[in-house]
């Protein structure tokens, strides 16, 4: 092994085209795949619990398929497999279909069981006050669910953030990307995926703090 | 104490509530097997009896938190039941208007505060206009000698403030009936009075109220009709006084005497 001779000059040059991939690529795709993947999660979580066997059934078969397949492999059997069925997605779209479905699969299980870790009498007594399901659901499981919930999906999050440099295998130009084209121009392999794994570490180190916020806030009600 | 809150006009003749034939099992276990009663309004029903016997099941069929196989619950303004396999969720729910529950447990929502406890039911349900709902609440509270505690969280309360919360959120909700579910059995012993002073109070008010408990002394002062359930049935029922100083039935007989000489 030799020690490295580093260019500084090129990662500073290569900075900001990386810091701008993470800001314009890896941060927009992931907010919109976690967004829609929550949503989706939420639906997933309640037709498990729902008690219908059918909802519960779908739910349940969806969940295991997410799990059980590589995301990769269902990033590329959207961008790659769906034109040979005639349906063609660009990269963009094809990577927040992907990411908000596998995200969907893992978050849903999290949703439920924090709304099951919910006490039954929880329930009873927003039924006692004349709710409804639904309502009771809403204002009273739900945001205690939430705050269950938050570290499982933090991690859900923190992996995500990382899962997005995946999108660069179906041409999406995310921090990752650049830093393979700057490293493919300049040669410098090691210095552009550290400076890579450096930018991606800092993102989550701001996740972690945020996610430490999160915790705090919710925690107020809750006996220490 | 303030003068009394919806004063129910006590009619003799038309019980508030109507409950006939509730039946009920949990796989094989019969839990009630054919229950007969009736509530006058302002009234104070005491259900009494062993663990096991049923009675908290019989107050959890009078607001649909269980659904009986068959019997009716029916008060005397509507909404009437009566039940079957096909009861649907609408006409169970139909029952919780004119009732409000006090939990063993309290179950109050832990990530509200006190005051938004109270108005949850009449606020988010009732639709009542916001600033009259927090005036009835902060009343209510001011009569339980909780004003001071409207913005604290259930975790910051002792078990009997919590208990005297769950009575006031239950109040707020100005039912036609109060449903007590052994409401001082989770408490500790020093804290127990407090909350039946509240109760007492509510009784001599005139507030009609079905009352499952293993407090013998406090329902013979607070009832005016006990009922004895053993094994999923009504053994004996009749003015406090009579059923609980001398009881008739032997299995009566049997349980207010352990319950009085427990060594």
């Amino acid at each position: 092994m030799e020690l490295p001779d580093i260019d500084w000059q090129l990662a500073i040059d290569s900075f900001w085209p990386l810091l701008r991939g993470g800001l314009t690529g890896t941060i927009p795709l992931t907010l919109a795949s976690f967004t829609v993947g929550l949503a989706l999660a939420l639906m997933l979580a309640l037709m498990r619990i729902s008690g219908n066997r059918l909802l519960a059934g779908v739910a349940r078969a969806y969940i295991s398929v997410i799990r059980g397949t590589p995301l990769l492999v269902q990033l590329f059997v959207i961008f790659f497999g769906l034109p040979s069925i005639g349906v063609t997605i660009d990269p963009w779209p094809s990577a927040v279909i992907a990411f908000s479905m596998n995200v969907g699969g893992y978050a849903a299980e999290v949703i439920r069981a924090a709304i099951l870790s919910v006490p039954k009498g929880q329930w009873e007594a927003g039924y006692t006050i004349g709710m409804s399901r639904g309502q009771t659901l809403r204002r009273l499981i739900l945001p205690q669910a939430a705050r269950v919930s938050v570290p499982p999906l933090s991690n859900t999050f923190i992996s995500l953030v990382k899962d997005t440099s995946l999108a660069s295998l179906i041409l999406v130009t995310e921090m990752f990307r650049v830093a393979q084209e700057v490293a493919a121009f300049s040669r410098e392999f090691m210095l552009l995926y550290v400076e890579a794994a450096v930018i991606y570490w800092v993102f989550c180190l701001v996740l972690s703090t945020v996610q430490d916020r999160l915790e705090r806030r919710l925690d107020r009600y809750v006996a220490r | 104490m303030s003068p009394v809150d919806p004063a129910p006009a006590a009619t003799l003749t038309d019980p508030l509530l109507r409950v006939s034939g509730l039946k009920k099992s949990f796989g094989d276990n019969e839990v009630l097997r054919s229950i007969d009663l009736s509530v006058q309004a302002g009234q104070v029903l005491a259900l009494v009896g062993p663990s096991g016997s049923g009675k908290t099941t019989v107050l959890r069929c009078l607001n649909g938190l269980e659904q009986p196989d068959a019997g009716t619950v029916e008060f005397s303004e509507g909404p009437a039941v009566s039940f079957t396999a096909k009861t649907t969720r609408r006409e169970k729910e139909s029952l919780r208007t004119r009732s409000a529950m006090v939990f063993q447990g309290y179950n109050l929502f832990p990530h509200k505060t006190v005051l938004q406890n109270v108005t949850e039911g009449p606020i988010q349900v009732q639709k009542r206009p916001k600033a009259e709902a927090i005036a009835e609440a902060e009343r209510l509270l001011e009569r339980v000698g909780l004003a001071e505690k409207r913005d604290d969280y259930p975790h910051q309360l002792s078990g009997g403030q919590q208990q005297r919360v769950g009575i006031v959120r239950a109040l707020a909700q100005q039912p036609a009936l109060l449903l007590f579910d052994e409401p001082t059995s989770a408490l500790d012993p020093e804290l127990v009075g407090d909350v039946l002073t509240v109760i007492k109070e509510l009784a001599e008010e005139g507030w009609t109220m079905v009352l499952v408990t293993h407090e013998l002394a406090f329902a013979r002062e607070v009832a005016d009709t006990v009922v004895f359930m053993d094994g999923g049935v009504v053994v004996e029922q009749g003015p406090a006084q009579d059923v609980l100083r001398a009881p008739k039935q032997e299995r009566t007989r049997a349980f207010v005497h352990r319950l009085l000489n427990p060594f």
